[in-house]
């Protein structure tokens, strides 16, 4: 890799205040329902009543005669377009998830009917009027399948399963557990949640003759995607569709797959050439866009007397509803629990097997941490059982089993080699600031009340590039990233990028990255993102990959363009190029102060004058510069000091600590801001979340009274410190980091509660641990505690 | 035939007439009729609290209030704040303290905040949280949001002191 290390890193490192806020608190950021139409027809979906059937009769004369109804579709009616997910395994059943569904119905909330009109009031008046005759089957709605009146979700998977991976094997793994010192075998579960953006889905299509285009404003992170899934479904080449991803309002991963909605929506412009809007209101989102995280982990792991983990089997099921997410399928979530539950840690033997079961609910897409949030609270709860029976310190447990400094670049049993990390020294810190902060003194009050510390140790890979991805066999492989950088005649910079930010600060970090390299303010640098007509291709911002992938690229393509101003700059200073600096603002001499140009100047010259220049074969100032780093690992310790009431059995998270290490950070406010923000909806699907169904399928949770988001009184501070272990994979050593809160804080939360129940025997696997599952333990422990008296 | 009302209200201090059906929003009617879009809807039940807006200077939830509930009244919403391109104390401090990310939520949590702000209370930290508890941000984890609201409260109350 190169690196540069002559660059000045000014900015990199600076509290930038972001370049997004000063629109956004003037209430003048655009969302997509802010994109300004007003003539634009809305839209509504009649969706399905029941969780499983046959879909009877669809009599849709009653809305078509209403007023103000411009049109009705049912997918007949658009020519049965469809979105298929696929990946190249022989162990992955290809399904197809039709636009709108067409004879037969696989959840609960799933759309059958679009209705266009001139206003959403009339658009839900016609979906009243709408009359559809299904043959209900039994849901199917957990991972035992083959009940005696189910059928098969889809005929195409008689037993359910649309993935089973056989990820790593040892012959002598079951030989190694047998003769263990210690063996756990251990049962976890992770509930069933929604990412829930504060702005739901939406989309505004548009036909624009004069360019030949479709265009779509869609709320989304992955635009490329979306226009992708367009043109496959609509017949019709990429270039004639357009996807403008505006301001997006939190996606989480909900919104880096393709809505069919969003389908529906192109492909009812197309016919009706009209503009066509659709915003999604939050009991939709709720029960019918995507979901995540149902996953059951069934553990074997084995110690020797020492603590030392010699082998661990893990047979892993998810949950993934009804279809197969397009364009990265079902296998996303299982493909990562197997290839990374190991984690920080030298498990010895290894063997995971990873499967994706349909089911009657909602789709599953990939949310903020994809499969980590779970298998860290396997690998950390494994780590506090073993040392409970081995009768080791739970700190001490970890260190004889974590891959440590003297051990990197690590290639662990599930092939995959680790990057230098900070995994003891991270640990050793938190600890450190956890005693400091007296939490141990809160921890043994005696006022009825009680109190647990959690403290966990993990790592997460970010930025996967091609090669990575591409060991998964989708037959859409993401990884790359290209940005172009351009300095117009005033001397300012317009960085474009295939990324797509929603809260992630881009404008500003890559502000700071390209300003170095440019000698330049950042208030110069204006990002440009979200516009497939922007750039040749991009893949969307998800998986910690943006600041690396798409700056990293956008760094790339900022030092080319420093090369060129330099030319430009040593021509008319009559200097050598190797002697030129770029340094605020101005272009000057080594060794000869005094001696400069503005680089506004120079801009001009290059522009306007190109005549009064020997070299300007090439013309303008611009490059294109790529990253494609393999995938780098950031690593974590998360510590949690919870309260339980026994009266209630309420839990709330009193202090938080976390220690990180994401490599170079480049603004620091903005990543304390992604690890908040994470911790908080990692306690949120520990503690509060849970999409729940009743027996027959139907969601009992469609709105914010029942689905619990938490609210600033839920939300703990969060004290933040930074270690950093720079990463030699890109030019910029910063490693991803959007995730990791969300990852680290359902065990750190588990552990703690654990502990605060340590006198009840405690042994919570599962979440979200509700008032419910608390009240549950203190009653059966305090039975066993009598019992022992 | 649609049953619609001629309504007189007054937003960010400038008077509309406008021709309303009774069941429409007075969210529908600042983002649709008047081009108001900082309002945002984010649950169009009444929880998520990003479409508050001050009614008569009390903040209420604007997917809730029916347009012609508005008939005579004043609006204020988050477009008000700032003065010209000064963007005023709080605006500033939701900036400084990275009280917002994707930045849906944010309207509300300032008018919600304004509102509170205008009570002079004394910034107290639990009483902000409590306040802010009010609305739903999925980004933030509250923290920046309940440190700008709080530094706000304190420099408002030392500035009417010193006056």
């Amino acid at each position: 890799m190169t690196t540069e290390a002559e660059a000045p890193t000014r900015w990199v490192g600076n509290r930038l205040p972001r370049r997004e806020d000063r629109r956004m608190v003037q209430g003048a950021g655009r969302f997509v329902g802010d994109v300004p139409n007003t003539h634009a027809y809305h839209v509504a979906f009649a969706r399905s009543p029941v969780a499983a059937g046959q879909i009877l009769t669809v009599d849709v004369d009653a809305a078509r005669a209403l007023r103000g109804v411009i049109a009705v579709f049912t997918s007949g009616d658009l020519g049965d377009p469809q979105l298929t997910a696929v990946l190249e395994r022989d162990e992955f059943v290809t399904t197809q998830m039709p636009l709108l569904a067409r004879d037969r119905v696989r959840y609960a909330g799933e759309p059958i009917v679009v209705v266009v009109a001139e206003s959403r009031y009339i658009a839900e008046d016609a979906i009243e009027l709408i009359d559809i005759d299904i043959d209900e089957w039994p849901a199917v709605l957990s991972f035992e399948q083959g009940g005696p009146d189910q059928k098969p979700i889809h005929d195409e998977a008689p037993d359910g399963v649309l993935v089973d991976l056989q990820m790593f094997t040892d012959d002598r793994l079951d030989e190694t557990l047998a003769e263990a010192h210690l063996l756990l075998e251990e049962t976890f579960r992770s509930g069933r949640v929604n990412a829930s953006p504060m702005e739901a889905r939406a989309c505004l299509a548009d036909w624009q003759e004069r360019d030949e285009q479709l265009v779509l404003h869609v709320s989304t992170q992955v635009p490329h995607q979306v226009r992708t899934g367009v043109a496959q479904a609509l017949g019709l080449p990429e270039r004639r569709i357009r996807v403008v991803a505006p301001d997006v309002g939190g996606g989480f991963g909900q919104k880096c797959v393709v809505g069919r909605e969003e389908v529906v929506v192109a492909a009812v412009t197309a016919k009706i050439r009209h503009a066509v809007r659709w915003d999604e209101d939050r009991q939709e989102n709720l029960i019918s866009s995507f979901h995540g995280r149902e996953q059951e982990y069934r553990i074997r792991a084995g110690f020797d007397a020492a603590g030392t983990m010699v082998g661990l089997d893990a047979d892993i099921s998810c949950n993934i509803g009804a279809y197969s997410a397009y364009p990265f399928s079902c296998a996303v979530e299982p493909l990562m629990a197997a290839s990374e539950l190991p984690g920080v840690y030298k498990v010895g033997r290894y063997a995971a097997r990873a499967r994706g079961f349909a089911s009657n609910k909602t789709p599953t897409a990939p949310y903020r941490g994809v499969s980590r949030p779970q298998i860290v609270l396997v690998m950390e709860r494994i780590m506090a059982k073993a040392a409970k029976r081995l009768g080791i310190d739970e700190i001490e447990i970890r260190r004889r089993n974590t891959i440590l400094a003297d051990d990197f670049p690590y290639t662990g049993p599930n092939g995959i080699t680790y990057d230098p990390g900070s995994y003891m020294e991270a640990l050793d810190l938190c600890v450190a600031e956890v005693k400091k902060a007296g939490w141990y003194e809160q921890r043994g009050i005696d006022d009825g009340l009680l109190r647990g510390i959690g403290i966990i140790n993990f790592s997460e890979r970010t930025a996967y590039g091609t090669a990575t991805m591409g060991m998964r066999k989708m037959q859409m492989t993401p990884g790359f990233e290209v940005s172009h950088v351009r300095m117009d005649a005033s001397g300012d910079v317009t960085v474009t990028s295939g990324t797509c930010g929603h809260g992630q600060g881009h404008e500003t970090t890559f502000a700071q990255l390209v300003a170095d390299r440019l000698g330049i303010s950042p208030d110069r640098v204006k990002l440009r993102q979200g516009d497939t007509d922007l750039v040749s291709f991009g893949w969307g911002t998800f998986g910690s990959r943006s600041l690396v992938i798409g700056g990293g690229s956008a760094a790339v393509a900022a030092r080319k363009l420093a090369d060129q101003i330099k030319i430009v700059a040593a021509e008319m200073l009559e200097a050598d190029a190797g002697d030129i600096e770029l340094v605020d603002g101005n272009a000057t001499v080594r060794g000869a102060p005094g001696t400069q140009l503005s680089i506004d100047e120079i801009a001009e010259t290059v522009h306007f004058r190109a005549h009064t220049l020997k070299h300007h074969e090439e013309y303008l100032l611009e490059a294109r510069g790529t990253a494609d780093p393999p995938g780098m690992f950031s690593n974590a310790t998360h510590a949690a000091l919870v309260e339980i009431d026994p009266g209630t059995g309420g839990v709330r998270v009193l202090d938080y600590i976390v220690v990180e290490d994401c490599g170079v950070v480049v603004n620091p406010t903005i990543v304390e801001g992604q690890v908040r923000g994470g911790v908080a909806q990692g306690i949120a699907s520990a503690l509060f979340e849970e999409m729940s169904y009743t027996p027959d399928g139907q969601p009992q949770t469609g709105t914010f009274m029942d689905y619990l988001v938490p609210t600033a009184s839920e939300s703990p501070s969060v004290a933040i410190y930074h270690l950093e272990t720079p990463c030699d994979q890109t030019e910029t050593g910063a490693k991803g980091m959007g995730e990791g809160g969300t990852i680290g804080a359902p065990a750190a939360v588990v552990s703690a509660i654990n502990d605060a129940l340590r006198d009840y025997d405690a042994d919570i696997d599962a979440v979200p641990v509700t008032p419910g599952v608390i009240l549950q333990v203190l009653a059966q422990g305090t039975r066993l505690h009598e019992e022992k008296l | 035939m649609k049953d619609q009302h001629l309504v007189t209200l007054t937003v960010n201090g400038r008077e509309h007439e406008l021709l309303l059906e009774s069941r429409r929003t007075l969210a529908d009617t600042l983002r649709l009729d008047l081009g108001l879009t900082g309002t945002h809807l984010g649950c169009e039940h009444g929880i998520c609290g990003a479409c508050t807006v001050l009614l008569d200077g009390e903040p209420v939830r604007a997917c809730l209030i029916f347009g012609v509930q508005a008939d005579g009244r004043h609006v204020r919403t988050v477009e008000s704040l700032a003065d010209g391109d000064e963007l005023n104390d709080l605006q500033q401090a939701f900036s400084r303290h990275h009280g917002l990310q994707c930045g849906f939520c944010t309207p509300g949590f300032l008018m919600l905040s304004e509102a509170y702000l205008s009570t002079n209370p004394t910034g107290d930290r639990d009483e902000v949280r409590e306040v802010v508890s009010a609305n739903l941000c999925r980004c933030t984890g509250y923290q920046g949001i309940v440190d700008a609201v709080c530094e706000v409260a304190c420099a408002r109350r030392e500035k009417t002191t010193d006056a």
